[in-house]
C-alpha cells in the first residue's frame, strides 16, 4: 500500500524534502526517510524524484469503463422563481470544458414550476436542460433531491456532474457521491480538462494557504462543488436553441425522511446575499459600534453591494450570521471586495481571498489583509470612507 | 440515548506559515487541535446526555497522536472512545474516511451521530453526509440549534441556509453536522482531565474493522491529489497612507473605474 521508497536508488539530492507539504520527509544519513504517519499520498514528492525512487501505488485505470462517460452536467439551483447566480457561472464554465471534450453542456433543472428558465440555460450555451418538475421538489430535501440526481446519472453516464458549493448543494452532492461510490472535490475554484481528458479540480485547502489540484481518475463521473462567483457568465445568446426534455422520476413522500416544517429569512429587506453579490461590503472591528454600520451600508447601497461581517462582528449580533464572512461564515469571491477595519485572520481571508479586486481600509499598517490587498489604504475609516461614498456619488452623477 | 460524535485532529490552521522560498507549508512547531466544529458536536453530544441520560462514544481515525483529540473529548464529558489508527487508512479521501467510520459505526448502536460540519484543514463538508447515505440514515447538515421532540424519537433542527435557517423534523437515527452558533463548548477541567485517562479508549486497526484492505486508504480512494502548490501570487498591491482622505479617496476611485470594478 501507499509510499514505496527504494533507497538504494535514492541519490540524496534533496529535492523532495523541499517539494514536501507535509513535513513528512527528513534527512536520514546520505538519504532520506519517510515519516508516513505525516504523509498524506500526495505524490509530490514522486513527481521530482530525478532518480524515481519513490512510487505511489495507486488504482488502475479502467478505460473503456470510462469512455462510455459522456457530457459535462451542470446541477442548476433554482430559487425563488429564479436560478441561482452560479448556475449560469457554471454553465459558461460548463460549455468550454465541454468544447474541450467534444462533447455536450447538460443543465439539470430540478423542482416544482420551474420549466420557465430551462430556455435561460440553453440561451447561457448548454445544448439540452433536463427538467424534473414535480411538487414534491418545491422545497429541497436530501433525499427526494438525491433521488432526482442518482435517476437521472445512473442511466445517462455523465462524465462531469458540477454542483454549486452552496448550502444545498454542499449537502446534495455528498450524498449523491456516496451512493453512487464516487470520488467528490469541493468548493473549488478552477477547472481544467488535461491531456487525458479528465477534469483537473484546483481547490484551495489550509485556510487558503495552499491549492490542490484533484483528479478522478479510476470512476465516472467526475463530480465537484464549485465556488460561486469563481467563473464569470459570458453574455446570453438569446438565438443560441437546444433541447429541452421533461422527465419524470417517481418519488414518494415515504423516501423523504426529514421534514421542513419553517423557513426563516434572516435577510432583511434591501439586504443583498453576500455569496451571489458582485460587490460585498465587509466591516470589521474598526467600525467599533453597530451605528457605525451606516456608512458602509451607505457605500452599499450606491454600488448595489452586499453589507458583510466578519466573524467578531457576527458574534457581537451587529449582522445576521448569513452576512458573516470567513470560514466559519460565506465564502464569497465577489469582482469587488472591501474591506472596512477588518485585520485579515487567515480564517476571514479563506472566505474573501479569491475575490477578483480587494480594496482594505485599515488603521494598522502591519495588518495583514494588506498582504492580499489590491489596493491599500492605511488610515482612519471614519475619516476616508465618507470621502470614498462622495467621491462615487459624484462619479455616478455624472454617467 | 446513544450518540456518536466523530473528531478530527486538526493543526491550528492560522498558525501554520508558508515557506516564501519554497512555496510549501512550514508546519513544525503548529500545535494540533480538536477541530473546532467537532468540539461543538462533543459539546452538544455531552449537553443532550446531561439532559437525556445515555452514553456518547466519541470517534477519530488519524495517526497515533490523534489519540490527544480524543482524551480532550473524554475530558470535556464523553463516556469512551474510539482510535481508527492504521498506516492502512492513510490517504483517504473524503469518500474512504466515511467508508472506513460508517464501517465502524454499523457495528455500534446509536440514535444520533454529529460530527462538526467541516474541518478547518481540508474545509470539505462531504465526511458527514457520506457517512449518513453510507449508514442509510436522513442528515441534516449545519445545525445551529437542536432539541428533541417531546416523544424522544425525532430531532428538531435549526439548519443554515444560505438566507437563514430552516426548522427540520426528522427521526431518529440521524446524522447532524454542527455549526457556529450550536453552543459554547466547555473548556475540560482538572477533574474531566483526570477521569478521561481512566475512560474506556479502543484501538481500531484494519484487520479489527474487518475491510479489504484495497477499499480502504489511498487505494481505496476514487480521488487523488495530482499536486500541491501556493496560492498564486497578487501583483504587487497598491499601499497608501491616507494623509489628505479626499485625495486619497478619488485615487482609489479613479483605480476602481480603471479596473471597471462598478
Amino acid at each position: 500500500m501507499g509510499l514505496i521508497f527504494d533507497r538504494d536508488k535514492c541519490t540524496g539530492c534533496m529535492l523532495c524534502p523541499k517539494s514536501c507539504n507535509f513535513g513528512a520527509i527528513e534527512k536520514d544519513d546520505d538519504k532520506v526517510k519517510f515519516d508516513l504517519d505525516k504523509c498524506v499520498l500526495c505524490g509530490s514528492c514522486e513527481e521530482v524524484c530525478p532518480a524515481d525512487a519513490i512510487f505511489i501505488e495507486r488504482q488502475i485505470i479502467d478505460k473503456e469503463a470510462i469512455a462510455q462517460y459522456k457530457d459535462v452536467w451542470i446541477v442548476c439551483e433554482p430559487h425563488d422563481g429564479r436560478l441561482r447566480s452560479f448556475s449560469y457561472e457554471l454553465v459558461t464554465k460548463g460549455r468550454e470544458l465541454a468544447d474541450k471534450l467534444g462533447e455536450k453542456v447538460v443543465a439539470l433543472l430540478i423542482g416544482h414550476e420551474v420549466e420557465g428558465l430551462a430556455e435561460s440555460l440553453i440561451h447561457q450555451g448548454a445544448d439540452k436542460v433536463l427538467v424534473v418538475d414535480d411538487k414534491i421538489l418545491a422545497e429541497y430535501t436530501t433525499d427526494a433531491y438525491t433521488i432526482a440526481v442518482v435517476s437521472l446519472i445512473t442511466p445517462r453516464k455523465p462524465a462531469i456532474v458540477l454542483y454549486g458549493a452552496t448550502s444545498n448543494g454542499r449537502d446534495l452532492a455528498p450524498r449523491v457521491a456516496a451512493r453512487l461510490q464516487l470520488g467528490l472535490t469541493a468548493d473549488c475554484t478552477g477547472l481544467d480538462i488535461d491531456d487525458e481528458r479528465q477534469l483537473v479540480q484546483t481547490r484551495p485547502a489550509f485556510g487558503g494557504n495552499i491549492m490542490a489540484e484533484i483528479l478522478c481518475p479510476y470512476t465516472r463521473p467526475q463530480m465537484a462543488t464549485v465556488r460561486p462567483n469563481v467563473f464569470k457568465p459570458t453574455e446570453r445568446d438569446t438565438s443560441r436553441t437546444g433541447e429541452i426534455e421533461k422527465v419524470e422520476i417517481k418519488i414518494s413522500p415515504v423516501q423523504i425522511r426529514t421534514r421542513v416544517m419553517e423557513k426563516v429569512s434572516e435577510i432583511t429587506e434591501g439586504m443583498i446575499s453576500v455569496e451571489e453579490a458582485d460587490i460585498v461590503v465587509c466591516s470589521g472591528r474598526g467600525i467599533k459600534e453597530p451605528a457605525n454600520l451606516e456608512l458602509p451600508r451607505e457605500l452599499a447601497k450606491l454600488l448595489d453591494a452586499a453589507v458583510g461581517g466578519s466573524r467578531p462582528i457576527v458574534d457581537l449580533g451587529w449582522l445576521p450570521p448569513t452576512q458573516q464572512v470567513g470560514q466559519s461564515g460565506r465564502t464569497v469571491s465577489p469582482k469587488l471586495y472591501f474591506a472596512l477595519g477588518i485585520s485579515g485572520a487567515i480564517q476571514h481571508c479563506a472566505g474573501m481571498g479569491t475575490s477578483e479586486i480587494i480594496v482594505a481600509i485599515n488603521k494598522d499598517p502591519d495588518a495583514p489583509i494588506f498582504g492580499i490587498a489590491d489596493y491599500g489604504i492605511v488610515g482612519d475609516i471614519f475619516a476616508i470612507l465618507p470621502e470614498i461614498i462622495a467621491e462615487i456619488k459624484r462619479v455616478q452623477a455624472e454617467r | 440515548m446513544k450518540i456518536i460524535v466523530l473528531v478530527k485532529q486538526v493543526p491550528e490552521v492560522a498558525d501554520v506559515k508558508v515557506n516564501p522560498e519554497t512555496g510549501t507549508l512550514i508546519r513544525d512547531g503548529v500545535p494540533s487541535i480538536l477541530n473546532p466544529f467537532d468540539e461543538l458536536a462533543v459539546e452538544e453530544a455531552i449537553r443532550l446526555k446531561e439532559k437525556y441520560e445515555g452514553e456518547v462514544t466519541v470517534i477519530t481515525m488519524g495517526p497515533p497522536q490523534a489519540v490527544d483529540v480524543l482524551y480532550k473529548a473524554m475530558a470535556m464529558g464523553t463516556d469512551k472512545a474510539i482510535h481508527m489508527t492504521d498506516r492502512i487508512f492513510a490517504g483517504a479521501d473524503t469518500w474512504v474516511t466515511a467508508l472506513t467510520l460508517a464501517e465502524q459505526i454499523k457495528k455500534m448502536e446509536y440514535d444520533i451521530v454529529i460530527c462538526g460540519k467541516q474541518a478547518i484543514d481540508g474545509d470539505t463538508a462531504q465526511v458527514g453526509p457520506e457517512i449518513a447515505e453510507i449508514l442509510r440514515i436522513p442528515q441534516i447538515c449545519y445545525v445551529r440549534k437542536l432539541e428533541i421532540d417531546d416523544n424522544g424519537k425525532h430531532v428538531i433542527a435549526h439548519r443554515e441556509n444560505d438566507e437563514g435557517y430552516e426548522v427540520i423534523r426528522a427521526k431518529m437515527p440521524v446524522l447532524l453536522t454542527a455549526t457556529k452558533g450550536l453552543n459554547e463548548p466547555r473548556l475540560p477541567n482538572i477533574m474531566g482531565i483526570m477521569k478521561a485517562k481512566k475512560k474506556p479508549l479502543e484501538v481500531v486497526t484494519a484487520a479489527t474493522l474487518g475491510v479489504e484492505e484495497d477499499r480502504l486508504g489511498l487505494k481505496g480512494s476514487p480521488t487523488t491529489v495530482r499536486k500541491v502548490f501556493p496560492p498564486p501570487k497578487k501583483a504587487g498591491g497598491i499601499i497608501v497612507e491616507a494623509d489628505d482622505p479626499k485625495e486619497v479617496a478619488k485615487k482609489l476611485v479613479e483605480f476602481l473605474l480603471q479596473k471597471g470594478a462598478f
